[in-house]
């Protein structure tokens, strides 16, 4: 239904995003699609929504690319231009509602990639290890959070990882982890986009502590990385759409710096909630120099 | 025989981490890591020094090699580069932004 226009804020990662649209149904979506994301904050980009029959249906692969300082995002379903000068986009759609979610992970993408951060084909968690009971190691027993991102082909285990989490682990993503540089290294926030889960991320964000590679296997363990090999698995993951060697070169740099400040292991976990024991106990260690 | 001479392309993002040299084709996001040897040649590949000359002062100089086996074993290294478009190769001098520069 189409009415007056009208607008909603969705802040993911710190990053508020404004929608407006003339159409109330689709608004009405995105705002329970993104309860727990909705903001009040003043908008850094403002997307203007528009709903056109001309954009057709369709699966294509996205292409993201830039002309001067105009970005065009393009896929079967929709169309849109942003200018980042301006912090307004344009986004002509059909009424398919995965168009908004679409459109949000390549502007965070872009956005992200600028600022030194990243979106991760990964599941993320927070371990506040306060609430844990029945004599858990020393080290278990912190106040500070914790959050720890575990990455993978599809298939090595990020599903079943999150399904096998303990009541005090805060799931942030069990899809796509979102990834910002902090003070002291990289914060990991919640996201409301979810894999197999289909549960969105708790809208909250703690230090990372590691980022684990997962495979299955018949024993939980932990194993080093070689700093090249992981800079290597950390590209091949991380989500990024734009056809731009300047952007690219910046996430390259990116995914260099997080290796040398982040520990980057394998993880081989046998499933059942003990791996959450491994997990809880592991840290601080050195990332890799 | 006439000489190669190569440079590195302007599409690729170089780093060294924790001792090893990670180059990445940016157009594509190719990735590849450099063995001593080959970063070596990497960091020489000026666009105006023969590669023979490189592989006499950088590769020979510094590490145990056989000279005719390195010789041989560089060309076989950027002819590969080359394909995957981290390095230009010319029969002539080159120019451009990584000519003449030394990282």
């Amino acid at each position: 239904m189409t009415g007056t226009p009208s607008h909603c804020v969705v802040e993911i990662g710190g990053i508020p995003i404004a929608l407006h649209t003339n159409d109330s149904d689709f608004l009405d979506r995105v705002r329970q699609r993104y309860a727990g994301f909705l903001s009040t904050s003043p908008a850094e980009v403002e997307l203007d929504f528009v709903l056109s029959e001309r954009v057709r249906r369709g699966e294509d692969d996205v292409r993201v690319h830039r002309a001067d300082s105009l970005w065009t995002f393009e896929r079967g379903d929709f169309e849109a231009r942003w200018d980042p000068r301006s912090g307004r986009a344009e986004v002509r759609k059909n009424p398919n509602p995965y168009a908004f979610d679409s459109v949000l992970r390549i502007l965070h993408s872009l956005i992200l990639a600028g600022r030194g951060g990243f979106l991760l084909h990964a599941a993320s968690a927070i371990c506040d290890s306060t609430s844990t009971t029945e004599g858990p190691p020393a080290r278990y027993q912190t106040a500070e959070p914790r959050a720890f991102l575990f990455s993978g082909v599809s298939g090595a285990g990020k599903t079943t990882l999150t399904r096998l989490a303990p009541p005090d682990v805060t799931l942030l993503s069990d899809e796509i982890s979102y990834v910002r540089p902090s003070r002291d290294g990289y914060s990991a926030f919640g996201t409301p986009f979810s894999g197999e889960l289909a549960k969105p991320g708790e809208n909250c964000s703690a230090p990372v502590t590691a980022l684990f590679f997962l495979e299955k296997g018949l024993e939980n363990r932990i194993d080093d990385l070689p700093p090249a090999e992981a800079v290597r698995r950390l590209m091949r993951n991380i989500l990024f759409f734009a056809e731009d060697r300047e952007l690219v070169e910046r996430v390259f740099a990116t995914a260099c710096d997080f290796v040398q400040r982040v520990p980057i292991r394998r993880l081989t976990f046998y499933p059942d909630s003990r791996v959450w024991e491994e997990i809880g106990n592991f840290g601080p260690v050195p990332a890799h120099v | 025989m006439s000489e190669i001479y190569i440079s590195r392309s302007t599409n690729i993002a170089a780093r060294m981490l924790a001792g090893e040299m990670m180059v990445m084709n940016s157009k594509d996001s190719t990735f590849f890591t450099l063995n001593e040897v080959a970063t070596a040649i990497w960091q020489a590949a000026d666009g105006r020094t023969p590669l023979r000359d490189i592989v006499n002062d950088q590769v020979c100089a510094q590490f145990e090699i056989d000279s005719e086996q390195a010789q041989a074993d560089a060309k076989e290294f950027v002819n590969d580069l080359a394909q995957h478009g981290i390095l230009l190769v010319s029969d002539r001098p080159l120019s451009g932004p990584h000519a003449g520069e030394v990282p």
